[in-house]
């Protein structure tokens, strides 16, 4: 999409650039291109209309015409704005969250994830703010509700007001301030029950919830599939409630993501935070540039830098960093390292936030390489001794047949194995000097030796996409400044990177 | 009035009843749920009853129940035409802004401007810009350069997409086929799979179905006892495992026990998955192929559950979930909102799945047979 974008301003400017100025048909026509690109991103159609209004001047600037590819620098420009609209580089601001018990009230429609991002906050409340956290459920509609957040909270670790039956939301909302004050809680978290706009009377008793508990925090969780109805949504919502922020779901889909726009657009709010997953701890704090490469169709290149960098062990990568210089790559390491994807979500996770690897990814499905194939490889390492674990030289037909045996599998994928560790041994060497190239070979030759006959392809999209993380400058045909700086791939991924040694 | 179950329970063609059998007093207990029940659902068609101890129905409380349940549901069918017009109403008033864009172009000439605009609008209600741009041509073939009034631009906009819709309006009549008849509801986090399955149990409970409810969402916090409150109300057969669970093993059981007790209905929910993820599709698959060991027919229907809010992502939902679990039909919730579902036109267009009901509230009443002319007639703000 991104590139096809790419494509047509290219045919539009094609052929202008000798003529040293570009008529008003031409401009109109490439902010068609780039209209419709939006909408098709679920961008709302008021705010497709802002939006080129905005980008309008600056497409017919003069560089554009100078420029040897005008359709790059056209989309760098839409690029940029986009990362302006959805709040620039800045993090949003932090939550207010400081005067004991702060309230936080969750509202949305139905189905949006109330509910689970509650969860999520008060887990990130308790963990990285060292906050008291109390979450109440103000959802008296949908059947078991209630214990749903009971049990969400039990997960984060947080207190949950005991439920009563038959009790209304206003009443509860009144219970759960009084909870607070004398439980000695920093933070209540309202969860409400969701609601469509359109019903007065569910809006008023939203409105009437704010009124009693005076929330410091008022969030608007959405869903980040939403179509063109996001607009709508965001200003019914903040007509009726003191909303002070947003929060979008369901990042971790394939959405593109335009309803962000949308809303912040809309309401002014900042987008607080993203929801990633089911697991409580899929909640990150909002990144413009991320969702504006999104919007765009990139992939979502920065998550999976930070993610990883999130993910690893920084003294087990220092420690394998430091083996990797004296040529010393034990399958003990290997195992680390199988375990250290597994955690970053596996294959399947990884590949999903890089760009243009659709296809890499059908392969590996069609070829039955999955997150389980890491699981099997690190059993077959776990069933050796850990003798032969550093010294895999001792490997003979008779052990190998034991391993297997051991770990459930063929003494071939024992084999399998052996040699992926003799290629990552070996490209590690090499890495000292390569860097980024050396650790994209690095993670190809791992592949190769995990999948015969499969490898090459997968190799080649993996070892593509990976070099456009390793470029550090450009993304995806993105000629320009304007795009995300990538932090040191090579300590990025976990233990397989070059970078850690340079620390 | 529709019928969904019951062949077996047609209205008499003189009287335009629905035979019920009288019911005998002191029968049914009073559910100690049936008045909050009904501050939060108003009088639903379905009488609350507690579940039926186990497959034996030693004192008939059952069939009594059934029995309530029928009568209630001809109580219903009897509103069923002021509920329909609550659908329409509520699909309208959700096209407000589409339709006050379409006013707009009322008494202007249709030119080329002008149909950039029309396309525009009819983007706004989700459509994705292909299909409004097929829709808009389409539209200004006999009446480019004529100037028409905003009823006649929105009657023929909603001809046009009713003519796309209209292969896909199809009522399931679930009391057809083997018995028992599986049926598979699937869909993203929060689209209303849950909700969707109590109304349709709830519905076809009413209507005299014998049915095996299963919680095959194991991974959500609280899903099973979500849909536990549903069974109830139903008065259906429920099975479900502790969290964390296998849900193709839970399916397996239900199947299993729904042969055991001669139902004729087994409702499987799913836990909600996002279509991009492998692990999670995959462990979908597992699910129908674990239902297939025991009958290789089914699942007899799998129910895509989609939420009008969302936009094009709709259309990435419906390949994913026909190439993994063989989507049969469709289901579009939360038409009640401001949503407009106009996506449903764009994926009549790309797939040939048949559209089962639209939902338009929480209570069991709120779901209907999908009438290809009252969405498109609702779309573009067209009164009845």
């Amino acid at each position: 999409m991104f590139d096809a974008l790419t494509d047509k301003l290219g045919k539009v400017f094609d052929g202008l650039t000798g003529r040293g100025a570009l008529s008003e048909k031409d401009v109109n026509e490439a902010l068609r291109e780039i209209r419709v690109a939006l909408l098709e991103a679920d961008v709302a159609l008021p705010v497709v209309k802002k939006f080129i209004d905005d980008v309008r001047p600056k497409a017919v600037g003069e560089n554009v015409i100078k420029s040897i590819k005008p359709g790059q620098l056209v989309v760098k420009i839409v690029y940029d704005q986009l990362v302006a609209t959805l709040g620039g580089d800045e993090e949003p601001p932090p939550l207010k969250i400081d005067s004991p018990p702060a309230v936080v009230m969750m509202a949305g429609l139905q189905g949006s994830g109330k509910t689970t991002t509650t969860g999520k906050l008060a887990k990130r409340l308790r963990e990285v703010e060292r906050k008291k956290v109390l979450v109440a459920s103000l959802d008296v509609r949908r059947p078991a509700a209630m214990e749903q957040l009971r049990v969400l909270a039990g997960q984060a670790g947080v207190d949950a007001l005991p439920i009563v039956d038959g009790q209304l939301p206003p009443d509860i909302a009144r219970r759960a301030i009084q909870a607070a004050k004398f439980g000695g809680y920093d933070v209540i978290i309202l969860d409400t029950a969701g609601r469509t706009t359109l019903d007065d009377q569910m809006m008023n008793e939203a409105a009437q919830i704010a009124e009693i508990a005076k929330p410091q925090e008022t969030l608007l969780v959405a869903d980040a599939l939403t179509g063109q109805d996001a607009v709508e949504t965001a200003r019914r919502f903040n007509e009726r409630l003191p909303l002070t922020g947003l929060v979008l779901t369901r990042m971790d889909g394939d959405g593109r993501g335009g309803a962000a726009l949308s809303m912040r657009a809309v309401t002014g709010l900042p987008i607080r935070f993203i929801g990633m997953g089911e697991k409580l701890d899929g909640l990150d704090v909002f990144d413009a540039r991320r969702i504006a490469g999104r919007i765009l169709g990139q992939g979502d290149i920065v998550s999976l830098v930070e993610k990883a960098k999130a993910e690893m062990d920084l003294a087990e990568a220092e420690r394998v960093a430091k083996k990797m210089q004296k040529g010393l790559f034990d399958l003990e390491d290997l195992a680390g390292q199988l375990r250290q994807m597994q955690r970053m979500g596996g294959m399947s996770g990884m590949m999903d936030l890089l760009p243009g690897v659709k296809n890499a990814k059908q392969q590996m499905a069609a070829s039955g390489i999955d997150d389980k194939m890491l699981k099997r490889q690190e059993a077959i390492i776990m069933s050796m001794t850990p003798h032969e674990r550093k010294k895999p030289d001792i490997l003979a037909a008779s052990r190998k047949r034991r391993i297997a045996a051991g770990a459930g599998v063929d003494v071939a994928e024992v084999n399998k194995v052996l040699k992926m560790h003799r290629n990552m041994a070996d490209m590690m060497k090499k890495i000292g000097k390569g860097g980024m190239k050396g650790m994209a070979q690095a993670l190809g030759g791992m592949m190769g030796g995990g999948i015969p006959g499969q490898g090459p392809q997968v190799n080649q999209a993996q070892l593509n996409a990976l070099k456009n993380l390793g470029g550090g400058q450009n993304l995806g045909g993105m000629g320009g400044a304007g795009a995300p700086k990538l932090p040191g791939l090579g300590g990025g991924l976990p233990g397989l990177g070059g970078g850690d040694k340079k620390k | 009035m529709i019928l969904w179950w019951g062949k077996k329970k047609q209205p008499d063609p003189k009287t335009g009843e629905t035979p019920i059998e009288p019911l005998k007093s002191g029968e049914a207990p009073a559910s100690p749920l049936a008045s909050l029940d009904r501050r939060l659902f108003g009088e639903a068609p379905v009488a609350p009853q507690p579940v039926a101890p186990d497959d034996d129905d030693p004192i008939g409380l059952r069939k009594a129940a059934a029995r309530i349940a029928a009568e209630r549901a001809a109580e219903a069918a009897a509103r069923e035409e002021s509920v329909l017009h609550k659908l329409s109403e509520g699909l309208r008033r959700s096209s407000s802004r589409l339709a006050e864009g379409l006013a707009g172009l009322s008494k202007r000439k249709i030119d080329r401007e002008s149909l950039d605009e029309l396309e525009e609008l009819l983007i706004t209600s989700d459509m994705g810009a292909k299909v409004a741009a097929r829709i808009a041509k389409a539209f200004s073939k006999d009446r480019f350069d004529r100037e028409i009034s905003g009823d006649e631009i929105k009657a023929a906009l909603a001809s046009e997409i009713a003519a796309i819709l209209k292969p896909r309006e199809q009522v399931v009549d679930f009391s057809e086929g083997p018995k028992p008849r599986i049926v598979l509801f699937v869909g993203v986090n929060g689209s209303g799979k849950t909700t969707t399955i109590g109304k349709i149990a709830s519905k076809l409970s009413a209507q005299g179905a014998d049915i095996v409810l299963a919680a095959g969402d194991t991974f959500r916090a609280a899903a099973v006892e979500q849909l536990k409150v549903w069974a109830e109300r139903a008065n259906a057969r429920f099975i479900s495992k502790p969290s964390g669970a296998d849900a193709a093993g839970l399916a397996y059981e239900a199947v299993e026990l729904a042969r055991n007790e001669n139902r004729d209905l087994v409702l499987i929910d799913t836990a909600g998955r996002l279509q991009n993820k492998t692990q999670l599709m995959d462990e979908l698959s597992k699910v129908v192929r674990a239902i297939r060991k025991i009958d290789p027919t089914a699942p007899h229907d799998v129910i895509l559950v989609l939420d009008a809010t969302v936009g094009q992502n709709a259309l990435g939902q419906v390949e994913a979930f026909r190439n993994t679990a063989g989507v049969t039909g469709l289901v579009m919730t939360k038409l009640d909102g401001t949503a407009k579902g106009g996506v449903l036109v764009a994926i009549a267009e790309q797939h040939p799945l048949p559209i089962h009901f639209v939902g338009v509230g929480e209570k069991a009443e709120d779901l209907h047979p999908f009438s290809a002319d009252t969405f498109a007639r609702a779309l573009v703000g067209l009164d009845d």
